[in-house]
């Protein structure tokens, strides 16, 4: 039982923090206040004629439901699409190395609502009048959702090809653009589509808000299941919401077994340690597949255009490129590091003065404390809820993981959960908190955890499984019992494990919070304090300062939290605790 | 003309530390048209390093390589290489693995399939054509590989311990095939060259065999093989060569341990000054329970005070890679001495072989601090530094000024287990301290 494991920032391994983090965080944060900035200049009405109607008919979610997929479909294209050009740069130019993976990784912790409720205007600008900006809105925030962990997830790859694979393609004279696509890409391909599922899942969370886009006193409605759910919120209707949930089990359960599960079949060939046995896939839908005449023609054709796709270029090109001297290769590549490092150090120097300004005029020093101390709280919380699942699963993780019959059931439904939007179920709460009359700040907190915490399950369970049977036959022939079993054995053998999936789903914590402390049902809002409430009020406010403010301490939190904590504990787990050698 | 031509090369890398570490010094040599060479030494020798600069992977630091009397600046066309791991592409079909050179060269899809075919053919893969590699065995595996080489019609082929990997019936078969196929000229192959640590290996397929020695890689002897093919390992002929061989590899052992060994005996007080202090010494990597398996396998091969090493060798089927380190480690902390091709206990050698556990690790002990500088040299910081415990990088540091980053921490997790082993330090794993005291 070998499944690949939850990933969250896999740069998160192997990157140290150094000069480049705070340079790329302020230039980052820079941008974000300069946008912010420049659209609460533009702050204009938004007129498309009449607002889309949604309509709560069951009758009309297929349709919705179709154009919601078809967004995430052209937002994956655009994600993959980045993902191939900006890896390899990322990969191979250590200049744009050293500026890129920081980027990303500052990139990763920017939570998408505030990144959409930042861009919206942008793309009401750029297409006036027109439904196109706030479609190409919503398709932007499901894409950032997204991009981030496929990149890293083909960068990692890149980096990581083997020494000899390299020689290879040297020795037998691949071009750059053969190499890519003959050894680099296919050698990435299992873990990118890994990525990839695991970015579907973000995307859906995501597809939910950006529909309905309630910005700066706007409303914009675009037809989908998101915009559904937001209506069936706002009147209060439950009925609707359940049809809402069926339709959202439908869609993952279509796309998980017509589309993930053969391709998962289809990378196994992918796999790049040859030696190593690992868990087949199974797939009824690509076995069908392979039965038929269908696949074997378009096997032929694919095949064929592979070909040309990868050598055809030969034929338009001579041979040998034109030798530039050494001499011209290298003042040119030392003018282009001169001119990109002083390009950064401008952008840093201008960011640091703009984000001086900016938090001078616009929010007061006070202020800036004051949200410091709400990304405290918020952090409390994370912490909180990731001990408080610990404790859950942990004990039925390891339960399960010891069963094989029991861990080949339930694997597959935890994978199903994890990729199923959790907040679709807020309402649900908000109707039991309110209905008990709870604690608004207390019982809101598991629904920060609620769509995450099935990557510490899911670690366990792997974990626990992959703990070799000698060493438990061993444990239990030396009658290995009770607490000494829990800290001897299971405990230290499941970290590694536990590691990954407790960063996984703390890093979903963090932007579960935007929506988990601000959550409606009909005229009812249920409010608890925190760094996500204060980002979700002044989205809701369009007061773009104080979004960019509430946007810039979360990423310097997740940060903060990423490097001093769970890098820490990551190596602890790989020098200490892994089972191999 | 030369195939090959090699002039004055010299490649040193740059430590981490900076220093220039020289991997290969002054070569010369020259591969002729119709000739396989081995290339043999022990694995650190730069044997391989010298392969992948004529393969033109790497560059020389000084020097010129040719092809025929081109000069090699990258990965020439007409040379193609064999790798120790096969490195065959996992998600490619054994066919397509064979076609990516033709590929890259831009060969017709037709055309490509055609010639691929051929060459899965010659080399008796036909039947695994659809086959991906995780499929096949070892020596299928390598099958590929050499078929993914010949299939570009090379002039020379280049072979980086093709065989290593494979088990030894493997090999013979692997061998003799690619022998008969050589002898039959049915390829343009026109040299082999051929990178290898199994000295049988060498005297069974080269004409000429280029001897290693190390710290720097230099060449020490050519050989040349005149004897017909197929060889046979049990000729008097074919021993007389292996005798020999072990010989010139035992004498190049020798002056070395000995250059050690007199940069010890010189006053310690002036050597530290010194660029190259006696501790910087490349130990070779040696388990313990390997070495006092020697040892005790030495006493039943004892004939009239010397042990015959080739004899040794064979039978407990150590090559070149195992064996040269232990005689080296025995040779240095004096339980033996080489003379040529054989060994011979010391007295302490000899006490050291007939002690039960604890007395033999107290001979060792006293050994290891005695005649080891590295081990004096950590015993001694750590004697001296008041709470008598220092961090592993302060050790590491310092061999990284001669060694690459690699070659220190695998120079000081050995002298590190011999340590302990000998009980005359502790270390931590967890906090990587050194100290004197027993772990509690």
């Amino acid at each position: 039982m070998t499944q690949p494991r939850y990933q969250t920032s896999s740069s998160l391994t192997t990157m140290t923090p150094n000069i480049w983090d705070v340079v790329v965080l302020i230039i980052v944060l820079g941008i974000l206040a300069g946008i912010a900035y420049g659209t609460s200049q533009m702050s204009l009405p938004y007129q498309v004629g009449e607002p889309i109607k949604i309509s709560l008919d069951p009758r009309a979610l297929p349709g919705y439901a179709l154009s919601s997929v078809l967004r995430m479909f052209i937002a994956m294209f655009f994600s993959l699409l980045i993902t191939f050009s900006i890896a390899p740069l990322a990969a191979k130019n250590k200049h744009a190395e050293k500026f890129l993976i920081p980027f990303i990784d500052i990139m990763q912790t920017v939570p998408v609502l505030g990144m959409l409720s930042i861009t919206v205007v942008g793309f009401i600008h750029l297409f006036p009048n027109s439904i196109l900006g706030p479609e190409c809105a919503a398709i932007f925030a499901i894409f950032t959702s997204q991009v981030w962990n496929m990149i890293l997830s083909l960068y990692q790859s890149l980096r990581t090809l083997p020494h000899e694979l390299k020689e290879v393609a040297n020795m037998y004279h691949l071009s750059a653009w053969q190499k890519f696509w003959k050894v680099e890409v296919p050698y990435g391909t299992q873990s990118l589509i890994w990525n990839t599922m695991v970015a579907m899942s973000a995307g859906w969370f995501f597809v939910v808000l950006s529909e309905a886009i309630e910005v700066s006193k706007q409303n914009i409605t675009l037809p989908g299941i998101g915009s559904y759910i937001d209506k069936a919120i706002t009147e209060a209707d439950l009925t609707a919401l359940g049809y809402a949930i069926v339709a959202m089990l439908i869609i993952i359960l279509i796309y998980d077994q017509l589309l993930f599960r053969p391709l998962l079949c289809w990378a196994e060939k992918f796999h790049s340690e040859i030696d190593e046995e690992t868990a087949m896939h199974e797939s009824w839908f690509f076995d069908l597949l392979a039965k038929t005449r269908l696949l074997k023609t378009t096997s032929i054709i694919f095949t064929k255009f592979s070909d040309w796709f990868v050598n055809g270029y030969k034929k338009l090109i001579p041979a040998r490129p034109m030798e530039i001297p050494a001499r011209v290769k290298q003042t040119i590549s030392a003018t282009t590091v001169v001119c990109w490092n002083a390009l950064l150090t401008a952008s840093l120097i201008l960011t640091c003065i703009a984000l001086v300004l900016l938090i001078h005029e616009e929010v007061t020093l006070k202020e800036v404390v004051h949200v410091m101390f709400l990304g405290l709280l918020t952090s409390i919380k994370v912490i909180v809820l990731i001990i408080l699942a610990s404790a859950i699963w942990i004990p039925i993780g390891v339960w399960i993981g010891l069963r094989p019959k029991v861990t080949l059931i339930v694997q597959p439904i935890i994978q199903f959960l994890s990729a199923f939007p959790a907040n679709i179920f807020y309402p649900l709460f908000v109707l039991v908190i309110l209905r008990y009359n709870l604690n608004q700040n207390i019982w809101t907190m598991p629904l920060m955890i609620l769509g995450t915490q099935w990557y510490i399950l899911f670690n366990v369970i792997s974990g626990t499984s992959s703990i070799p049977k000698d060493i438990r036959w061993a444990v239990k022939n030396f009658g290995v019992r009770g607490q000494l079993w829990w800290r001897k054995m299971i405990l230290p053998g499941i970290f590694p494990h536990y590691v990954t999936g407790a960063m996984a789903a703390a890093g979903g914590c963090w932007n579960a919070s935007i929506v988990a402390e601000y959550v409606e049902w009909g005229n009812y809002k249920i409010i608890s304090a925190g760094l996500g409430q204060y980002i979700t009020q002044y989205t809701l406010e369009g007061d773009f300062p104080r979004i960019a403010l509430g946007i810039g301490v979360m990423c310097i939190y997740v940060l903060l939290f990423n490097h001093l904590i769970w890098q820490k504990l990551y190596s602890l787990a790989e020098e200490r605790f892994t089972m191999e050698s | 003309m030369a195939l090959i031509k090699i002039e004055n090369v010299s490649k040193s890398f740059i430590s981490a530390e900076k220093q220039e570490l020289l991997v290969l010094d002054a070569i010369n040599f020259q591969l002729q048209e119709g000739e396989i060479v081995s290339l043999l030494g022990k694995s650190g020798s730069g044997k391989s390093t010298l392969l992948r600069l004529i393969a033109g992977l790497i560059k020389p630091s000084a020097g010129n390589l040719y092809y025929r009397d081109r000069p090699i600046v990258g990965p020439a066309l007409g040379i193609a290489m064999v790798f120790q791991s096969f490195a065959l592409l996992p998600w490619l079909s054994v066919l397509e693995n064979v076609e990516i050179g033709l590929e890259a060269m831009g060969v017709e899809r037709k055309e490509r399939r055609k010639r691929a075919l051929k060459a899965i053919d010659t080399i008796g893969l036909d039947g695994f054509e659809s086959a991906y590699p995780k499929e096949l065995s070892g020596g299928m595996r390598q099958r590929v590989g050499f078929a993914r080489a010949l299939v570009i019609e090379p002039d020379i082929l280049l072979m980086d311990e093709p065989f290593s990997a494979l088990d030894i019936l493997t090999t013979d078969n692997l061998r003799s095939d690619l022998l008969d196929l050589w002898n039959s000229k049915r390829t343009k192959i026109k040299g082999i060259l051929c990178v290898t640590h199994d000295i049988e290996e060498a005297i069974l397929m080269a004409n000429r065999i280029v001897i290693f020695a190390s710290d720097p890689g230099t060449i020490q002897d050519i050989i040349e093989v005149k004897l017909p093919y197929p060889r046979d390992p049990e000729s008097p002929a074919f021993r007389e060569l292996l005798d020999q061989i072990y010989m010139t590899m035992t004498t190049s052992e020798r002056t070395r341990v000995a250059k050690a060994k007199a940069q010890a005996a010189t006053s310690p007080q002036a050597e530290q000054t010194e660029k190259h202090p006696e501790y910087a010494y490349r130990l070779p990597v040696v388990d313990i329970s390997e070495l006092t398996g020697l040892v005790e396998a030495m006493e039943d091969h004892e004939i009239a005070g010397l042990i015959d090493l080739p004899e040794l060798a064979e039978s407990l089927h150590l090559d070149v890679n195992n064996i040269f380190p232990l005689t080296e480690v025995l040779d240095m902390l004096r339980f033996a001495k080489i003379t040529e091709g054989a060994l011979a206990f010391t007295e302490a050698g000899k006490k050291f072989a007939n002690a039960d556990i604890l007395e033999r690790k107290q001979i060792f002990a006293q050994h290891l601090v005695q005649y080891i500088p590295l081990a004096q040299h950590i015993r001694q910081v750590l004697d001296l530094s008041p709470s008598h415990r220092t961090h592993e990088d302060t050790f590491l540091n310092e061999l990284e000024n001669y060694f690459s980053e690699e070659e220190s921490e695998r120079i000081l997790r050995t002298i590190i287990d011999w340590g302990r082993y000998a009980e005359i330090l502790a270390y931590n794993y967890d906090s990587g301290e050194l100290s004197l005291e027993n772990p509690q």
